[in-house]
């Protein structure tokens, strides 16, 4: 039986130490909403979206009624758009059309955001895709709650290189289309390698291909939990430090577990993973570099900062993967720059570059995450940036993400307030040396060598 | 499925477990388990109760209840017990 101190403890995780079920996000197929029609494919991509998403959000609020725990988000990833809209959208103003109803849907089903306004591009662009692609700053300029996301490389195709060229390009375009808002836009484009098919989390969830008509995933959080637990651990050596991690990370992932099967029931959708993600937020104590820094570091951004994540992360895996049946999305620790009060304190204290956080992408569960840069920076170095990042992530078979945001009209010492989850970010410092000549070469980079493996 | 943790907390006053009972009886809440302890001056109580055979909706009883430790001066929660044992127990 359950003893007092063991609901003590669960009671406090939440009320304390923020602990909350990031997202419930509703993945769901397009395919079947094809038409030559741009009216009838919009119509039933409404119709399919608001159909299922209906309960969404009212039984999210009673799971979290009855359970006590707060589930912070309800969300949706579709299809990649670009899948859908090939026979209807001849321009990119058609696709801003379709982005819209999906802002539409999104609105009147009340989640926040709705992922999937994509292409995969990994290997090669089709016209549709491209065509996609370069709608996007209009799109996310026309809308509020769409999030989109390209994917330009994977371990098994190598880089896409004219998707690299052409996303340094459309950052910039979309940071330009947003400007009045400081660029938000961009806070919602997020260039990938090695996307997974059932991330939750925004603003790179979509519904891959290989998913059912419609899933529910569910994304934990508890950075908070982790931090309070390392508390008690001070000084200790790196077994006790990594088994001490490891316990919480179940603790924590069984919640969430724990309320994917229930939305599951209660919605009559399939289960289909928990990622194990420690996604931080701007209000205190919610932070992944506060953890860092409880491991006995002076800064998030100290020498020491990427073996203290590598066994963040490592840990975090290993303490989730045996609470849930399934595991998939991002799964790991979460780096947003500006989503993470203690990663804006040590950008403002000089410990964070965005060097170092490249670096600890290689250990992370994505990439360079909500970092303002400022807004002269040109194309071609962006590009080279998310080169850099889609390389990291082809050789270590891992994902990795590029979302960047050049801030139109500020510079290095200024300080962006975007609002809400996205937080507010310092305009970081970028490398100011070229790579025009690299990134105009074209084409793209071969699949590495140990990525054949049949 | 129909079990429910209750927890109050706050501070030690006459006739906090009579008046939750008495609530949970005029709700057909059948009370299985309580323990309390108090810690540093606050009264600290678990209950684990069985809704089974109440027809009261779950999400009125939760606000009733906290309303109800609103109007007695401590903090009650109720929440279904698989939150705790999925956590706790493997």
């Amino acid at each position: 039986m359950i003893t007092i101190l063991e609901v003590n403890e669960t009671n406090k995780m939440i009320e304390q130490e923020k602990l909350d079920v990031r997202t419930i996000t509703l993945g769901i197929s397009l395919l079947d909403c094809c038409d030559a029609d741009l009216d009838a494919l919009n119509r039933n991509i409404y119709d399919k979206i608001a159909g299922l998403a209906r309960d969404l959000v009212s039984t999210g609020r009673e799971i979290e009624l009855e359970y006590g725990i707060p589930i912070v988000n309800k969300r949706i990833a579709v299809t990649p758009v670009a899948l859908v809209g090939g026979r209807a959208c001849r321009s990119p103003e058609d696709f801003v059309e379709v982005a819209k109803t999906l802002d539409r849907a999104a609105r009147d089903t009340g989640v926040n955001f709705i992922g999937g306004y994509s292409a995969i591009v990994s290997k090669g662009m089709t016209p549709t895709d491209e065509t996609l692609i370069r709608s996007i700053p209009a799109a996310l300029a026309a809308t509020e709650r769409v999030c989109s996301s390209v994917n330009v490389g994977s371990t098994k195709t190598g880089i896409n290189m004219d998707a690299v060229k052409l996303m340094g390009e459309i950052v910039r375009e979309t940071a330009e289309a947003t400007k009045e808002r400081n660029s938000i836009g961009c806070a919602k484009l997020v260039v990938l390698c090695n996307a997974p098919d059932d991330n939750p989390f925004m603003a790179g969830a979509f519904h891959g291909v290989s998913e059912a008509d419609a899933v529910i995933n569910v994304g934990v959080s508890g950075p908070g939990v982790i931090k309070h637990a390392l508390e008690g651990v001070r000084g200790a050596n790196f077994e006790i430090l990594c088994e001490t991690v490891k316990r919480t990370a179940f603790k924590v992932t069984r919640a969430g577990q724990l309320v994917a099967q229930e939305a599951s029931e209660r919605l009559g959708i399939p289960f289909g993973i928990v990622d194990l993600s420690l996604a931080p937020t701007p209000s205190v104590g919610d932070s992944v570099a506060g953890i860092l820094e409880e491991m006995g570091l002076e800064s998030a951004g100290a020498p020491g900062t990427t073996a203290a994540l590598a066994l963040l992360n490592d840990q975090v895996k290993k303490g989730g993967i045996m609470a849930s049946s399934f595991v998939g999305g991002l799964s790991g620790a979460f780096i947003p720059v500006s989503e993470d009060q203690g990663m804006i304190d040590a950008v403002n204290r000089g410990a964070l570059t965005i060097e170092k956080l490249e670096a600890m992408t290689c250990v992370c569960s994505v990439g360079l995450d909500m970092i303002a840069i400022p807004g002269d920076t040109p194309a071609s170095t962006i590009s080279g940036i998310i080169a850099d990042e889609a390389a990291i992530g082809m050789i270590n078979q891992k994902t990795t993400a590029v979302r960047l945001i050049p801030v139109i009209g500020k510079d290095v010492g200024d300080t962006v307030e975007f609002g809400g989850l996205l937080g507010h970010a310092p305009v970081q410092k970028v490398n100011r040396f070229g790579c025009a000549d690299f990134i105009n070469r074209g084409g793209r980079i071969p699949a590495p060598i140990h990525s054949f493996k049949n | 499925m129909s079990k429910t943790i209750i927890t109050v907390v706050g501070k030690d006053a006459v006739g906090i477990i009579a008046k939750i009972c008495t609530y949970l009886a005029g709700n057909d809440v059948n009370v299985e388990d309580i323990s309390q302890t108090i810690v540093q001056g606050y009264f600290n109580m678990m209950m684990i109760v069985d809704t089974g055979a109440s027809t009261k909706p779950y999400a009125a009883m939760v606000a009733e209840l906290d309303e109800l430790g609103n109007a007695i001066g401590v903090r009650i929660r109720c929440q279904r017990e698989d939150i705790f044992t999925k956590m706790h127990r493997i």
